[in-house]
């Protein structure tokens, strides 16, 4: 990674166009030409510095259901739950961490309703006890990674 | 607050979800492969943008390969009553990228309030988590930080088209 793929990363973080040729309007600002910024976009994605490059959406203005939950997992059963959990296809996210409860996922689904239905599934299968969390207030949610 | 989308925004929403194409005119190619006008596909697009549906459209990039190895969900027991006030400011703070009142589990869960901070190590997310404990100050009635050790899963949303 050098310095335009930095500058790239810093610069594209939001506010990517919608219009007709959008590299070629990104590129301007970055000063590179429209091509180097496609390669270099789709460098970081192959090196897996940016996980995706896109629209991000908000599942709940969509209509959707979304929340956080996490379980306790012992650790001998850990990597068999992790797959498990991951197994269904609401699942966007999930992260081991260092706690009791020590796995955290967000659940994504098609309907508010979902939620607790899939959260019933994933209690049955694991066999752990689900401690959901789904937000009560949102106060900020962004990037703002200045690397 | 749900914004209203059709069946075509959602079968835009379902080809783009994974990210854009990366050729030069991505809005087209995913118009012609949905068998839609690009401008269609381009004012739907900006109309989500402007509701809200889509957040922001760009890079999304993976804390550990740009070296930010710190990644701390620092959750604290804030008394209900001054809850807004504290998510505000904590939400406020240039290293917090999520910031949400949630419930508590009580016994095991007494935190309702939860701030993801950044640090390329554990001790600059530390050294945050003490600024938003000084902040806080005597609403801040206990704290932990979770230190994610692994992902393990990480896609985007996925949604039928």
């Amino acid at each position: 990674m050098d310095a335009r793929d930095i500058a790239i990363i810093n610069y594209l973080q939001g506010g990517f166009p919608v219009t007709d040729r959008p590299y070629a309007e990104a590129a301007i600002t970055l000063g590179i030409t429209e091509r180097e910024l496609i390669e270099r976009l789709e460098n970081l994605l192959e090196k897996g510095v940016l996980s995706r490059f896109g629209p991000m959406y908000h599942a709940e203005r969509l209509g959707g259901g979304l929340t956080l939950a996490a379980l306790h997992v012992p650790d001998e059963g850990f990597d068999r739950v992790a797959e498990q959990v991951n197994g269904f296809p609401e699942v966007a996210h999930n992260y081991q961490r260092e706690h009791h409860l020590n796995m955290w996922f967000v659940l994504a689904t098609e309907t508010p309703a979902r939620i607790d239905e899939v959260l019933a599934e994933i209690e049955r299968k694991t066999g752990c006890r689900v401690y959901n969390v789904p937000k009560i207030e949102e106060f900020f949610v962004g990037l703002r990674f200045e690397l | 607050m749900n914004t209203v989308i059709d069946a075509t925004d959602r079968r835009i929403i379902a080809a783009t979800q994974e990210g854009l194409p990366l050729t030069p005119r991505p809005y087209a190619m995913i118009a012609a492969q949905l068998g839609l006008d690009a401008g269609d596909v381009m004012d739907r697009m900006q109309r989500m943008l402007d509701s809200g549906a889509i957040r922001r459209i760009g890079a999304v990039p993976n804390h550990y390969a740009l070296g930010f190895k710190g990644n701390g969900m620092s959750v604290w027991d804030v008394p209900d009553d001054t809850i807004k006030e504290a998510g505000q400011t904590i939400g406020a703070l240039d290293f917090v990228s999520h910031c949400y009142h949630r419930p508590r589990h009580l016994p095991t869960w007494p935190y309702n309030l939860f701030a993801m901070v950044h640090g390329r190590d554990r001790a600059e997310v530390d050294e945050k988590v003490h600024h938003i404990a000084a902040i806080l100050g005597a609403n801040n009635r206990g704290h932990e930080v979770l230190f994610s050790t692994r992902i393990l899963k990480k896609t985007g949303l996925r949604i039928a088209g």
